[in-house]
């Protein structure tokens, strides 16, 4: 096991790897979406009260999933790289930021779509899942921010990462907060929660796309990921064989 | 090795007497925290229903501002005259060192803050038993800005760019003790009940008491390295 975590902390290995690992995470994925997506536009009978309108959820739930699940990964890499002094996991959380904060920002855009019809309004602060969205996204900007105004890579890393474990301890007591000050002027929350039992017809393509943008988010990571290592590790040997394998001189 | 508060009790005795040879740093953040609450009625209108509505969560926000003003130079002048090397050398507990600093902070930026506020809520015809909720809320509340806020501050501190920057971090994670304090207000001026909101205002306290100046600790070793 500790062999194994070695090995994947050393960037040409992890390098190696993830290139065998990514095409495989793209076709999983793709395949999940697609199920996810005809099986949910076309399968899954019509909401009753919400008619074809439901069918959003396909998307605004696994973005939203994700939207979380990368804070979550950010964080838990910033701190493996802060206690630990691995490099990877540095640039783990550096590549989850992005990721993360556009799939909060397509959470938010799919949440105020769907908000549209059954609010009325493009935009509900009496809602606290979308204002909990909207503040993640916010701490993603903070965190970029940060790791952007700071020249130093290792120091940047470092701060960032500082940045990354006082917001995970934040997230939780936030999403509370913003839940409790809805509570005060808005009975039960407009959305219901599953209801009484949600169709198998319903719940299925949504887990297939939850897996699916799992996967493509794993895939677009690891994409990512090997970018900032070539980038991290650019006076490295094992860069110059890769890209001038002809010896010539860097 | 010195006996624990001595760094403690040194950095505080140090900081006090910086400020008061240049007291107008003390004030500043004040005229800011009365200016903008001033801003609202020019710019909402005078009515009085809306200023009873809106009077809690303006002195809330004015007195979030105004904090974020005055955290920007928290370790400004220490990191320029390079003491802040040596107050990472020396062999007393970093963290303790930069409580004694948070707790400056909070006594000569969060504590007047508290004491005018009244002055504001008079304006905003809060009524007097409502005043005394909110001067509560503030005090435990600008002492978790101060905390949260000197992690910030050491994240930032050698950058060109922190003023905005100090901002952008902070603020995501302020909004809990915001809507706690500026809802208990509103709940008070309603007549409601407010022990929650002053109970999850102390424990959030208590919370940035223990952890907060470890995090600004490693955060002041990282900018300075």
């Amino acid at each position: 096991m500790w062999n194994f975590l070695h090995k994947m902390a050393s960037p040409p290995h992890f390098y190696g790897l993830s290139a065998k690992m990514i095409p495989w995470l793209y076709a999983a994925g793709v395949v999940a979406v697609i199920y996810g997506t005809v099986a949910g536009l076309f399968i899954a009978p019509v909401d009753e009260e919400m008619n074809d309108g439901f069918r959003i959820i396909y998307v605004h739930v696994p973005a939203a999933y994700i939207s979380m699940m990368a804070y979550m990964v950010m964080a838990v890499a910033a701190g493996i790289g802060l206690i630990w002094r691995m490099k990877l996991a540095h640039a783990v959380a550096a590549g989850a930021a992005p990721l993360g904060a556009w799939f909060t920002f397509l959470a938010l855009i799919t949440g105020s779509i769907w908000g549209r019809p059954m609010w009325g309004t493009w935009w509900e602060w009496g809602d606290p899942r979308l204002t909990s969205e909207l503040l993640l996204l916010f701490l993603y900007f903070g965190y970029m921010a940060l790791r952007a105004a700071i020249d130093d890579t290792a120091k940047a890393d470092k701060a960032s990462a500082v940045l990354a474990l006082v917001g995970a301890v934040n997230v939780p007591i936030i999403h509370f907060s913003v839940e409790w000050w809805t509570s005060l002027h808005q009975g039960p929350t407009i959305i219901k929660e599953g209801g009484p039992g949600i169709h198998p017809d319903m719940l299925y393509p949504l887990l297939g796309m939850i897996l699916g943008f799992t996967l493509l988010f794993g895939a677009l990571l690891l994409a990512r990921v090997r970018t900032e290592v070539l980038h991290r590790e650019s006076r490295a040997r094992w860069v110059h064989k890769l890209l001038m394998p002809a010896g010539e001189p860097g | 090795m010195p006996p624990l508060l001595d760094g403690f009790l040194a950095i505080i005795r140090r900081d006090l007497l910086l400020a008061w040879k240049r007291p107008g740093d003390i004030l500043n953040p004040l005229f800011f925290f009365a200016m903008v609450a001033s801003l609202f009625p020019l710019a909402v209108g005078p009515s009085p229903e809306q200023l009873v509505l809106n009077g809690p969560g303006v002195v809330w926000v004015a007195a979030l501002l105004a904090t974020l003003l005055s955290l920007n130079s928290l370790f400004l002048s220490d990191f320029e005259d390079g003491s802040l090397d040596q107050i990472i050398l020396s062999p007393q507990p970093l963290p303790l060192l930069g409580l004694g600093k948070a707790a400056v902070h909070w006594f000569l930026s969060g504590l007047p803050l508290v004491l005018v506020s009244p002055l504001i809520a008079m304006t905003y015809r809060m009524p007097g038993e409502v005043v005394g909720i909110m001067m509560l809320t503030l005090a435990l509340g600008t002492v978790s800005l101060s905390l949260l806020g000197s992690i910030g501050a050491a994240l930032t501190v050698g950058l060109n760019r922190g003023n905005a920057l100090l901002s952008l971090l902070i603020l995501p994670l302020a909004m809990p003790v915001l809507i706690f304090g500026a809802r208990t207000v509103s709940l008070a001026a309603a007549g409601d009940a407010v022990s929650a909101g002053i109970y999850f205002l102390a424990a959030y306290c208590m919370l940035a008491l223990t952890l907060a100046p470890f995090a600004t600790a490693a955060a002041l070793k990282i900018s300075n390295e």
